[in-house]
Formats: structure tokens, sequence, C-alpha cells
């Protein structure tokens, strides 16, 4: 069973379907413990990504993660633009000249983008950052992919592990990033960087519930 | 939302637009990317210098794009960093073959992107150094935190950096004095009112009528503690006692005295402010050298204000009373 490349733009469509649907949500999380801008660069983002998928429906998976990083870089801004454009271009890295996914094939490539989110950003699991839900998605991605089961069920528990991780920032207490500047008064506040990147995920299992199919 | 706007989505296109017009004898404005570069630059034989960051802080840093202090400017969306592709078509720009020397507030997206702009630019050949402002005591620097904050510092290291750079100075000498007005800064700012980005419809966060907000940063997040408002003389105290302690600062020590207005608030209550300023410093034997009083580095139309002390020697005022014009700040020609 296998993602194909139109999958994959589906699934970047749907993100940023969902990330204009929870801009105001995103934005409003972002001005709890920070400057309230998270959900409108997001959007910016997004909407130049959405610009751009028609052109890349003929290039391999990599290419178009790679375009979408790089969109990502100069239209979103702040530290989510290089954090997440540096997700995408690693992903895409992962995914040079690649057709179709298998389940081994996106588990190397959320490896790769999470890798470089770390190396970027240099957060540490417990920071209250996007790494704290991501780190806990690849984890269960690698559990379930190591049990015998499909690739739509290893989706769901990935993207299920992504939202325990982001619901878990709540309570931490912000060492990385603009919320850190708060000190405990950022405890008590879901981070909305581990919102969007649940977005994300959330966003690929919906879209390749059927992969393949 | 009240505000002298258009469209929120147009602000800083719009303003950008004005900026060109309005003082094109010292600025040249260039669209996508987005930079604010001086009009008659880039200066052969001299170190460029860059700064840049979230649009929303005016005059900060495209207000001081000119002789004698910033030869280019990014602005990024309001209160987001602006894009690597940005700083890397500015210091192109601003390369008049003796390096470029990026200003950078330590923000996590400031510090990411100009790094990533940094390496696309050394790959094209230029030598670029960076000098990271952190001077807010308002953040614990610790391991458990983002670090200071670059705020008011910000200000004064441009100016005087970039007089070093108008003096022909070598790169490693002007970064070396932007390093060492940084070191000897502190900052603490405060808040009365939170501001309201374009984008977002409302403030920032809720402050109530009869509250402050100590240890405020520049982009209208919270601070670090909320309190009901005291007199000016208390507050000036709050500010200005941890700057002393943190650095510290001595009898007999010169400094230079920069009283911020964050926006909302009237140069009348910045001169209240001052004058509590100059009578704790008095008490502690601490003598201001210069000043600067005014709305600089601001956060949209939050009411309020910070204070910024800067240690000087002799050349470091001789370099804040260089000749400087700029549209924000103008003197010596």
């Amino acid at each position: 069973m296998t993602v194909l490349r139109d999958d994959v733009i589906a699934w970047l469509g749907a993100f940023a379907d969902a990330i204009a649907e929870n801009k105001a949500y995103l934005t409003q999380l972002d001005s709890d413990i920070g400057d309230g801008d998270h959900g409108t660069n997001m959007d910016r983002g997004f909407q130049a990504v959405r610009a751009k998928l028609p052109e890349l429906a003929d290039k391999d998976i990599g290419s178009i993660l790679k375009t979408t990083g790089m969109t990502l870089v100069s239209t979103v801004g702040g530290a989510s633009g290089p954090l997440y454009g540096t997700f995408f271009l690693q992903a895409g890295t992962s995914a040079a000249g690649k057709l179709e996914l298998s389940l081994a094939d996106w588990t190397a490539l959320l490896q790769a983008g999470v890798d470089g989110v770390i190396m970027r950003g240099k957060a540490n699991l417990g920071d209250k950052t996007m790494v704290d839900a991501l780190v806990p998605a690849l984890q269960a991605l690698k559990e379930a992919a190591a049990k015998p089961s499909d690739f739509a069920a290893c989706l769901l528990a990935s993207a299920d592990a992504c939202e325990q991780g982001m619901l878990a920032t709540t309570p931490l207490v912000a060492r990385k990033g603009r919320a850190s500047y708060l000190g405990e008064r950022s405890a008590g506040h879901q981070d909305p960087g581990a919102t969007s990147s649940h977005l994300l995920l959330r966003a690929a299992a919906q879209a390749w519930a059927d992969a393949g199919n | 939302m009240k505000k002298l706007i258009n469209k929120p989505e147009d602000v800083v296109k719009e303003a950008l637009q004005a900026i060109a017009i309005a003082h094109k004898d010292m600025v040249k404005v260039h669209y996508d990317p987005n930079y604010i570069v001086r009009a008659d630059g880039p200066v052969k034989g001299k170190v460029g210098i860059l700064s840049g960051g979230g649009s929303g802080h005016e005059p900060m840093h495209g207000g001081f794009v000119g002789m004698g202090m910033l030869d280019a400017a990014c602005p990024g969306a309001v209160f987001t960093s602006p894009t690597p592709d940005q700083m890397q078509e500015a210091t192109k720009a601003v390369d008049g073959g003796a390096g470029v020397l990026h200003i950078v507030k330590n923000y996590t997206g400031d510090i990411l992107n100009f790094e990533m702009a940094a390496d696309l630019a050394k790959a094209e050949g230029i030598e670029v150094e960076a000098v990271v402002t952190n001077d807010d005591v308002a953040v614990q620097d610790s391991l458990y935190t983002a670090g200071r904050r670059g705020v008011g510092v910000t200000v004064l290291a441009e100016k005087m950096t970039g007089a070093a750079a108008e003096q022909k100075r070598p790169l490693k000498a002007v970064a070396d004095i932007c390093r060492k007005v940084n070191a000897q800064g502190r900052t603490m700012g405060m808040a009365l009112t939170s501001c309201t980005v374009p984008q977002a419809g409302k403030p920032t966060f809720d402050l109530p009528a009869d509250e402050m907000e100590i240890g405020i940063g520049i982009h209208g997040e919270p601070g670090r503690t909320r309190m009901k408002l005291k007199t000016a003389a208390e507050i000036t105290e709050m500010l200005v006692n941890p700057i002393l302690e943190d650095l510290p600062f001595k009898s007999g020590d010169n400094v230079l005295a920069f009283v911020n207005g964050m926006g909302g608030t009237p140069l009348i209550e910045l001169y209240v402010v001052y004058n509590e300023m100059a009578k704790i410093l008095a008490g502690r034997n601490i003598k201001i050298a210069r000043n600067l009083v005014g709305s600089y580095i601001t956060s949209l139309e939050m009411a309020g204000c910070s204070i910024t002390l800067v240690k000087m020697d002799d050349e470091l005022i001789s370099l804040w009373d260089a000749p400087v014009k700029t549209p924000a700040l103008r003197w010596g020609i």
C-alpha cells in the first residue's frame, strides 16, 4: 500500500485548509503566550503553497516537499517559517525522486523532517514546542509500523499521539521561543506550534485514509 | 479595532510606499523581497550595516536607514521576523566591498531567519558578521529561556555602530563597537495597555484599567508580572533598579540614558519618567552624558515605556555625537 504523488498534493491542500479554518484559533493560542501572529503567518505561507500546487503536479514527491519548504521559508517569517520550512526541505530531501511513498518511506521522511526541526530550533522534549507533538507522533508511527498494520492505521496512531503530545504541552513552562519570556505564566496554555503540527499530521491521516485503495 | 488603516493585510506595504516617497532624499524601497536601503548606497569601502525585524516597531528599523546609521532595513509582517530572502538581497545591495554586519535582535524568529540569510550571503562570497542584541533584564538569561530579548539598546547600537562604519573602520572593528554597546547596555520596559495587531483584530492581551505589565517586550506579548498601577516615581524605580543592579552600574559611571515610548504614551509622560530617572541616577552619582527621549522602538499603539542605560566612554560618546541623517534621527548635518 502506498501514497501516491497526487495524495501528497491532496495532503498539502488539506493542511492549507485546516490552517485557514483554524487561523483565528492559532492566533488566539499565540496571543496567550506569544505575539498573536502564528495563525496569520501560517495561513499566508500555506496560501502561497496552495497557489504553487498545480505547477507541482508532475514533479517527484521530493521536489513537491522541497518547493513547499522554500515557499514557507520566504513567506511565513518568524520562527515558524524556518522551522516548518526546514521540516519540508529535509522531508523533501528524504523523498528525492520518489513518485510514491511506502510506509517505510513516510517514516523516513517524517524522521528527516523532525530531525530538521530539532537541528534548526534546538528544542528538547518538554520545552513546550512543536517538538513535543512531533516526536511522540514519530515514535507512535514507528511502533505501529513494527507491528503488522496497514498504512492508514499507522497514520491514525501517529496523529493520535501527536494530539496527545499537543495537549500535554498545556501544563509545561516554555523554555524556547517567545513563550519562554513569560516564565511560569506560559503554563496552562496549549502551545500554538504543537497545535499546527497536530493539524499537519491529522491532515495526512485523513487525506490518506484510503491511500493506495 | 480603531486604527488609521485601510485593509489590515495592506498596512506594511502602504507604509513602505509612503516611506519611499516621504524620505526619497535618504532612502529607496525595494519590493518582493521588501527592504529599505540608503539612497546613496552602497558606499564603496564602507562596511554595510543591515538590520531588520517585524514591522510595528517604527521608526525601528526603516527609520534609521541613512548616513551614519543603517545601510538597509528588512521589514517583516507586523511583529513577524523577515525572511532570509529579504536579508540575502539586502546584504548584496549594501555590499561596498568591505563586508556586511547584521545587527540581530535576540528573538528566535530573527535569529533563525538571519542565520539562514547569512549562510546564503556567505555562499555568494560576501563577508558577513552578525552581532546579537540581548539587553532586556526582564528575562532571566538561562538554559530555560530563549535568552534575553534585544530591545532598546538596539537603537543605540545601530547609531554608534553606524558612525564607526561611516568612519571606514574595518568589519571586525565595527562589529566590536556593536558588541561593546550591547554588553554595556541594559533595558527594562513596562506597559499600561496591550496593542492590536491589525490582522488579529483585537488586543494581544487584556489589561484591566487599573493594572500594568512589568517586564514587557516589544511585540505586545504579556510581561513578567502584572500588578496594580503605581506612580511614575514607583514605576521608574522598578525599571531603573534592575538595570543598575544587572550590569552593574557604579558610582561615577557616565551613561547614555534612553527613555523610550512604546508608541501610545505621550512625550509629556516620557519626560515625567525621565525626571524620576534623573533623580535616581543623581542619587547614585551616575552621570547622564547623553540622552534620547521619544518613541523609537515601539509596539504599535502600546502605552508604556522602556528605559535603556549604556555605560559610555569617550569613544562611544564621540560615535553617538557623530553626524547622522535618517528619517528618525538627524543631527550634525
